[in-house]
């Protein structure tokens, strides 16, 4: 780096502006440029984009995608959701870490590789997956493990690895409207225009999009639009199930303020929740669709920019999504003036994510957005008034994008002939677990848990997660309930435990995630999460008591109720659900005691053993013998 | 046009428009347990010590503007058991060792834990192993106590305008920061005079050559409770909700 105002850094801070609000894809591109930040680098970004150079590190500490340490050539992330750990995941991982002789979560001594576990990466329909250097491969073998390791080993270039290994398969096992739609792009967009073609435009030129600020509801164009979002009954598919219409129209009627006011659409594509993998498909197979969506958005609300706040984990999503804007920009359907409409201006950049669950809550995804930590905002104010920027924003997700696009081609009523009279329209459920066919399935919403059960070949079914870990988990005694907000709503995921499965290694493995995920500002979910983490791994070391139980208990009042967002909320879950529905699966592994210490004498030696290479029985304490109940 | 009011306990408590339900109640010298609030800043709720239940569901008072009418319940043994829980999880959290810290009878962290009767950590200590930062020549900052308020990285930006502290990591490894490329607050320009300096309610940012000058058992919060102090806690202008 001879030539400072040439170095990959210099080009990488004037593709950005310099603008402080695009740190997040500032460093991205910087780390897959340098390989790590360093001290200097965050020093070198926090002076160019003006910011204190101590909110720069925050932001870098915050995701788990950044590294402010080097973490080798080749960092290889195991997915560790509970379907990856079906599927053997741990196992593979020992096998590739003895093979480099390494210890998950350390760098090698020559600066090589590292290999580590990282959040569900949406792949469980073809697990164990991982992620290389931040690219998705699925379906590992104890054969791939091996040739990997060689690869490693020989510095190969990711380029020159097996492509069929970067194969992602979509699976789409039952397509309904959404899954099997041709719809042309702009089509959408067109009936958009018709619908207000026949009113007279009101023009009044303050600025770009007076005109259509200036239509009231129900007038023409945006307010016929808006009133078919609404007859359709359409709700958020992200999980909470707010009213799609409701939203909108509040964010139009909302004034952008300052000298940067403006509205602004986000499709929150940042599909964290372990086990849902849909939003995944759409935007490899209806993208198009996805955009429309969120293009008819636009010009309801009269935004003028948009963002996909894409999840790390899709990295390989990122250049096939821009190659589909490119070509609806040079199709006039996005950019300035769509289809000729003056004033019509829209135009929708992708942002990547780093590995934060919690960005998928809309507050903390717009502050993640802004370069910032990702942590979710007290609400009120919401984000359709204070949003991106402190402006009037949408955020909904990928799915409510697409079906909107539908909304506005075939109107509401044809949408809500579809599904339930309170759930319109169709669900996409990422199936995965035990079952013969994991993949995608499009049903009308009101659709049983048995009828999908029974469409993806799952047998001997114990349990059924639905929603994901923050979701419920359900027996067979429940599997006549639909698939509804009236019923069990979902974000989308759908993974299925047989009679083989042990659930309190299933609910183990997500209140770890949720302990690893926790952003960390506020008391109740930052202790919380890690103390219920303990308490797991106590009862899973045959530690256990009635009296945890009670305390698991206990932290779910506090969770419940003094968290921050729905993260803390709902941390206890699966613990709740399970105890009351698979008491048994906690109750084997008690001690009868009243009490039992967290200490345990013998694992405290374990590091002494290690270090003097002694595992015989004398360098063991004898434990007290159990007493039976 | 009559004054607003809403009920906390039983008790009517006016208030102004703007002011949140923490505020309406330190004006009226009702004190709600607090850690991240300070009359001085703009409040954000993450300590969640002032946790109440408003129209029968839980809220954070520091954050939610008050209402007329509202039902607000704060001493109820329902609520006092969760604040406890919340302080009981921030003491096991750092590594809090009253007897021998300089703080000791001037911590809001101790004094609220006595306020609401915590006797023991009930949970099991993490022992977090957080390096202490003596670098600077006035100030030693001991990130074993700090309950990750934000109050020192608020002031720090909004009245000395250094922006000297900021967090970093996630999680329960969430962590306090400095402001420089050696992490160290030598390499700073903070002075014992920021203001930055004088808000922390724990023993994180202490003056240096200054141990012990009070005597323990003398000390602020010795004398009396924290909930004796509410005067100290009043918002600076009625209706102000801190600094923008």
């Amino acid at each position: 780096m001879t030539d400072a105002r040439s170095s990959p850094l210099n080009d990488i801070l004037d593709r950005h502006r310099h603008d402080g609000t695009r740190l997040m894809q500032i460093l991205r591109e910087t780390q897959e440029s340098l390989g790590w930040l360093s001290p200097a680098t965050i020093t070198a970004i926090a002076a160019d984009i003006g910011w204190p150079r101590a909110k720069v590190e925050g932001t870098a500490g915050f995701y788990s995608f950044f590294h402010t340490r080097p973490m080798g050539e080749y960092r290889v992330l195991w997915s560790d959701n509970i379907t990856d750990r079906m599927l053997g995941n741990l196992d593979l991982m020992q096998a590739m870490c003895q093979k480099l002789w390494l210890e998950p979560g350390r760098v090698s001594e020559d600066g090589l590789v590292s290999v580590d576990t990282t959040s569900c990466t949406g792949m469980c329909d073809q697990g164990p997956a991982v992620l290389v250097n931040y690219r998705a491969i699925p379906r590992m073998t104890p054969a791939r493990v091996e040739h990997m390791v060689e690869l490693i080993r020989t510095r190969t270039p990711l380029a020159e690895w097996p492509a069929e290994w970067f194969a992602i398969e979509d699976n789409i096992r039952r397509a309904d409207v959404l899954l099997g739609n041709d719809m042309m792009p702009g089509d959408a967009l067109k009936v958009c225009l018709a619908r207000g073609a026949d009113q007279p435009r009101i023009e009044t030129a303050s600025n770009e999009r007076s005109f259509r600020e200036a239509i009231h509801t129900g007038d023409a164009g945006p307010g016929a639009t808006l009133d078919e979002i609404k007859r359709s009954g359409l709700r958020g598919r992200g999980g909470a199930g707010f009213t799609t219409g409701l939203k909108w129209e509040a964010c139009r009627n909302a004034r952008g303020t300052g000298e940067n006011a403006a509205h602004y659409v986000i499709c929150n594509a940042d599909e964290g929740e372990p086990g849902t993998f849909k939003d995944r498909v759409l935007l490899t197979r209806q993208a198009n669709l996805v955009f429309e969506g969120m293009t008819v958005a636009a010009y309801v609300i009269g935004a003028g920019k948009g963002y996909l706040y894409l999840r790390g984990e899709y990295r390989y999503l990122l250049e096939p999504l821009e190659s589909v804007l490119a070509t609806r920009r040079r199709a006039g359907l996005l950019g300035r003036n769509i289809l000729d409409v003056p004033g019509f201006d829209f135009d929708i950049e992708i942002h990547l994510g780093a590995g934060a669950y919690v960005c998928g809550e809309e507050s903390a995804l717009i502050e993640s957005l802004e370069g910032k930590r990702g942590v979710p905002r007290n609400r009120p104010p919401y984000p359709v008034t204070n949003g991106f920027l402190n402006q009037p924003t949408v955020v909904n997700n990928v799915e409510t994008f697409a079906a909107a696009a539908l909304v506005a081609l075939n109107g509401g009523d044809w949408y809500r002939s579809l599904g339930t009279p309170r759930s319109t329209g169709t669900k996409i459920l990422s199936v995965s677990g035990d079952c013969e066919r994991p993949g995608i399935y499009e049903y009308p919403f009101g659709v049983t848990v048995r009828q999908v059960l029974a469409d993806c070949g799952a047998r001997d079914s114990q349990a059924v997660q639905i929603s994901g870990p923050s979701g419920i988990c359900i027996g067979p005694d429940e599997f006549d309930r639909r698939i509804a907000f009236e019923d069990i709503p979902t974000a989308g995921a759908f993974m299925i435990f047989d009679i083989r499965r042990d659930i309190f290694e299933v609910v183990r493995n997500f209140v770890h995630f949720f302990a690893h995920e926790s952003c960390g500002f506020c008391t109740p979910c930052r202790v919380g999460t890690t103390l219920l983490k303990n308490l797991m791994d106590k009862i899973a070391a045959g530690h256990g008591t009635r009296y945890d139980i009670n305390e698991i208990y206990n932290l779910n009042r506090v969770l419940q109720s003094a968290a921050h967002c729905g993260l803390g909320h709902t941390a206890c879950n699966p613990l709740v659900h399970t105890l009351e529905k698979f008491r048994p699966a906690y109750e084997r592994r008690l001690k009868s005691l009243e009490f039992q210490p967290a200490f345990d004498l013998d694992a405290a030696l374990s590091e002494a053993r290690q270090m003097t290479g002694r595992d015989d029985a004398a360098a063991h304490l004898a434990t007290e013998p159990e007493t039976s109940r | 046009m009559s004054e607003q009011t809403f009920n906390l306990d039983g008790q009517e408590i006016p208030f102004a428009a703007g002011q949140s339900v923490m505020q309406a109640a330190l004006s009226a010298g009702v004190f709600i347990p607090h850690l991240c609030y300070h009359p001085e800043f703009r409040p954000h709720g993450s300590c969640k010590l002032c946790t109440v239940k408003i129209n029968g569901r839980p809220a954070t008072s520091c954050t939610t503007p008050a209402c007329a009418g509202m039902e607000v319940e704060s001493n109820t043994q329902e609520v006092l058991g969760k604040r406890r829980t919340l302080l009981q999880m921030l003491l096991v959290e750092g590594n809090h060792f009253c007897p021998s810290c300089e703080k000791s009878g001037h911590c809001k962290l101790q004094a609220l834990g006595y306020e609401l009767g915590v006797m023991t950590p009930h949970f099991n200590h993490f022992y977090p192993d957080r390096p202490v930062d003596a670098s600077h020549p006035d100030v030693l900052l001991d990130f074993n106590r700090c309950i990750l308020c934000e109050l020192c990285i608020r002031a720090s930006a909004e009245v000395d305008g250094k922006n000297i502290f900021a967090l970093s990591g996630r999680g329960i490894g969430k962590h306090l920061i400095v402001n420089a490329e050696s992490g160290r607050l030598g390499d700073t320009d903070f002075a014992l005079t920021d203001k930055a300096a004088q808000v922390c309610p724990v023993g994180v940012i202490l003056p240096k050559r200054k141990g012990f000058a009070v005597p323990i058992g003398q000390r602020r919060f010795d004398a009396e409770p924290i909930s004796a102090h509410v005067d100290e806690f009043k918002p600076v202008t009625p209706g102000a909700g801190g600094r923008p």
